[in-house]
């Protein structure tokens, strides 16, 4: 071989890349698997399942097998009323677990022990899961309810009422699809946002997470706690339809096309119409800007705005 | 072209494969730059096209992105390695046919892996997009061939050495194989949280660091000394650049991500050798500067030479940005802002692509054995180039001290979108002047190959004169 005069060479890039690779993958490894979950990362594990990016349980990205955040009232078993309204997370046949439960080992040593002791999130079970956060003193740690208590996913449904049903798992899936992460970041810098957009996100928030969506290029507010300052889910859907019709300098992009075809009702929904009145609004031809349709309760956007609702 | 991919090796003209990859690199750069003054003007004007997810931004921004990178830059590097490889190792290219093949794949496995993205069906990583289906294609069906075909040429070399470009080649498709299988490690094998969050950008920053850089300072190498006849300064300042490349550029990838909660050595580390950068940065352009030497005359004469000294001289801000926008004194102000986006276009559209500009001008010149069918069209896309970027690198570095001011002193996110207006009109008309430039570039390059004056054998095409 004609490198031969370059063995010297080629012995020292292979150090070289490779001390570097040790630097900067090796050694961090050490640092994240040490990172402890906060219920922060517990709640959006449990709440997004196994993957929002691309994936083959959700090939198109439609919000497919998705689990289901419900708020329960009532014990789903013995329909007594339970002492503190909690939020279950409901895992149907086929939906796939995140990697807390299928990789205890990524919640962190403590949450990882209690998971599994008291938890037993260890235990299979035929017809679907329900997951719940709790707590011993500060640690939080996640319960296989269907296990514990034997809720399962169809008495868990049956007693919620749909203004009690988040799908902000679907809704982290069209996150990623629609680009929101490309201006909306979900990260307050540790330095000056803390003001504005509230508190950075701590080391263990992120466990289990996929994609983090961070987003680099901040052209619109950050939206990690936009739940805690806006939980108006009508303010929302204006918002989402037209930007321009609640912040008329706004730059956000249109996404009326997440209401699909039929509005609440049922009723097909007049893209164009609404679009034609829009213009004559906007023209000054209309002293008022068109009705927002009502979107249906398994549309898309319904989906989206569960998920900021959902970032507290 | 598609017609040597079923003929027999031996058959197919010297130079084929180049071609191939070269007009593909501009016809992306085209559509490239198209997607992204599309991408602008939405940014400008957010009413402008509406109603369908497919114009919709945040199911283009990735597309433009993508379609930059992996179509224009990288298959313009392509094109360099198809030429200059083997014409600096006084052999012939090991395999045309691969490279034709190479060339077919690339442009198959990203016309697919844009559409998909462009449909919405991505990973949610920023740089590596791709799902990870395509990610695979990419390394073994892209990459992988050209790596082959680099790395058998310099072994097959007829000259005793191996010259700087040709070591840059080898290393840098050997190691974006590595980054493209390491980086998308979280997707095959779905890997979460912080290390998802780490890896993407460890992916994004050693993609830029340990291929676009150092393959663009590569073609640098050699076309200045070829066009200008001068020999290169020293190949002990070449030595420098290269193995402090391997060395710094491969380690500060943390420094993306220096307001997340890391492991703070992790940013510390980082940070230093970001600022290092500048060791490799300042040996690659004093050793360019330095070899143009009695030839300056040649920077406003000759076309290749404007565009690679041009993109020579943008490396110097562009690195004085690198290395230092990343500390936490700098990083806390400009991060996350369009200083960031500014400072993106001027690696990408200012350093790296005049550098390959120049290596396509010149390689589509030689191997076709055809001169340049117009020096007015050639000099109005450097200009409109020129122009267009600087005009979206200045509008876009001031927008973002506007976002960096509202972001400390706690303005009202609304009143800064307001601030950023003009500036993001006037980075649409710069995008736009690219984009024009490079129609005009295209066509050119077009009549180059029917009717550009045939250059004598043993001639080089800038020697002759323009005819237009």
């Amino acid at each position: 071989m004609n490198f031969r005069e370059y063995k010297i060479g080629a012995r020292m890039f292979g150090f070289a890349l490779g001390g570097s690779m040790c630097i900067t993958l090796f050694l961090p490894s050490f640092d994240f698997r040490s990172a402890v979950s906060t219920e922060t990362a517990l709640d959006k594990q449990l709440t997004a399942g196994w993957e929002t990016g691309w994936n083959v349980y959700d090939p198109l990205m439609l919000g497919h097998n998705k689990p289901l955040k419900v708020l329960v009232k009532t014990d789903p078993k013995s329909g007594q009323p339970l002492a503190e309204a909690t939020y279950a997370y409901v895992y149907n046949v086929g939906t796939p677990l995140p990697n807390g439960i299928d990789h205890p080992d990524n919640l962190g040593e403590s949450v990882e022990k209690l998971s599994e002791t008291k938890g037993q999130i260890g235990q299979k079970t035929a017809n679907g899961t329900v997951y719940l956060i709790k707590h011993e003193g500060n640690v939080p740690y996640i319960e296989n309810a269907t296990a514990t208590m034997g809720w399962t996913p169809d008495m868990v449904m049956k007693g919620a009422s749909d203004s009690d049903i988040s799908h902000a798992g679907a809704g982290k899936t069209l996150f990623v699809r629609e680009g929101c992460w490309w201006c909306h970041t979900l990260l307050p810098e540790q330095t000056q946002d803390w003001q504005v957009f509230g508190a950075p996100p701590m080391l263990g928030d992120f466990n289990g997470e996929s994609p983090t969506a961070f987003g680099s290029d901040r052209k619109a507010p950050d939206l990690l706690h936009v739940g805690s300052r806006n939980s108006s889910r009508e303010w929302m859907m204006l918002h989402f339809f037209n930007p321009r019709l609640v912040q008329p300098h706004s730059i956000m992009p249109r996404f009326d096309y997440l209401w699909g075809k039929v509005d609440a009702n049922g009723q097909k929904i007049d893209y164009a119409k609404w679009r034609t009145e829009y213009d004559e609004y906007h023209a000054g031809k209309r002293i008022d800007p068109p009705d927002v349709p009502m979107y249906a309760k398994n549309s898309e956007i319904r989906d989206l705005i569960d998920f900021m609702l959902s970032l507290k | 072209m598609l017609k040597y991919l079923f003929a027999k090796n031996e058959d197919i003209p010297a130079g084929s494969a180049a071609v191939y990859w070269g007009f593909s690199a501009i016809v992306w750069f085209v559509i490239g730059t198209g997607l992204g003054s599309f991408n602008a003007a939405k940014l400008a004007f957010p009413d402008f096209v509406t109603g369908s997810e497919f114009f919709a931004f945040g199911h283009m921004r990735q597309v433009h992105v993508h379609a930059v990178i992996f179509g224009w830059i990288s298959m313009a590097f392509g094109m360099a390695m198809m030429y200059i490889t083997p014409a600096l190792g006084n052999t012939r290219l090991w395999s045309e046919k691969l490279g034709v093949w190479n060339a077919f794949l690339w442009n198959v496995g990203l016309s697919l892996g844009l559409t998909l993205l462009w449909a919405g069906l991505t990973s949610g990583r920023e740089y590596s997009d791709f799902i990870w289906p395509i990610d695979l294609f990419i390394a073994v069906f892209m990459a992988l061939p050209l790596a082959i075909n680099v790395w058998m040429t310099i072994l097959t070399r007829r000259t005793q050495g191996i010259y700087t470009t040709n070591w840059f080649f080898a290393a840098a498709t050997f190691m974006v194989i590595i980054v493209f299988l390491t980086g998308n490690l979280p997707e095959f094998f779905h890997l979460t949280g912080l290390t998802e969050a780490y890896l993407t950008w460890w992916f994004a920053h050693n993609v830029l660091g340990l291929w676009i850089t150092p393959v663009a300072a590569a073609i640098a190498y050699y076309t200045i000394p070829k066009v200008t006849g001068n020999p290169l300064y020293s190949h002990r300042i070449g030595h420098l650049h290269f193995w402090s490349v391997v060395v710094f550029y491969s380690t500060p990838a943390a420094h993306h991500l220096m307001s997340a909660p890391l492991p703070e050595w992790l940013k510390s580390f980082a940070s230093v050798e970001g600022v290092l950068i500048l060791v490799p940065a300042i040996a690659f352009v004093s050793n360019i500067l330095l070899t143009m030497q009695g030839k300056w005359n040649m920077f406003v004469e000759n076309l290749e030479i404007r565009f690679t000294v041009t993109g020579v001289l943008l490396a110097i801000p562009l690195n004085m940005q690198g290395g230092f926008q990343q500390t936490r004194a700098i990083n806390w102000y400009i991060h996350g802002t369009g200083w960031i986006v500014a400072h993106a276009h001027l690696a990408l559209l200012g350093f790296s692509t005049f550098l390959e500009a120049a290596a396509v001008y010149l390689g589509l010149q030689s191997l076709m054995k055809r001169k340049l069918y117009s020096l007015t069209l050639g000099n109005m896309h450097f200009w409109l180039l020129l122009i267009g970027f600087s005009i979206y690198w200045i509008s876009m570095t001031i927008a973002g001290l506007i976002q960096g001011a509202g972001k400390i002193y706690e303005v009202p996110y609304i009143d800064v979108v307001i601030a950023e207006h003009p500036y993001m009109i006037a980075r649409w008309i710069g995008g736009t002047l690219v984009f024009i430039s490079n129609i005009i570039w295209l066509y050119n390059m077009w009549m180059t190959a029917r009717v550009g004056t045939i250059v004598p054998v043993g001639r080089m095409p800038h020697e002759m004169a323009y005819e237009r």
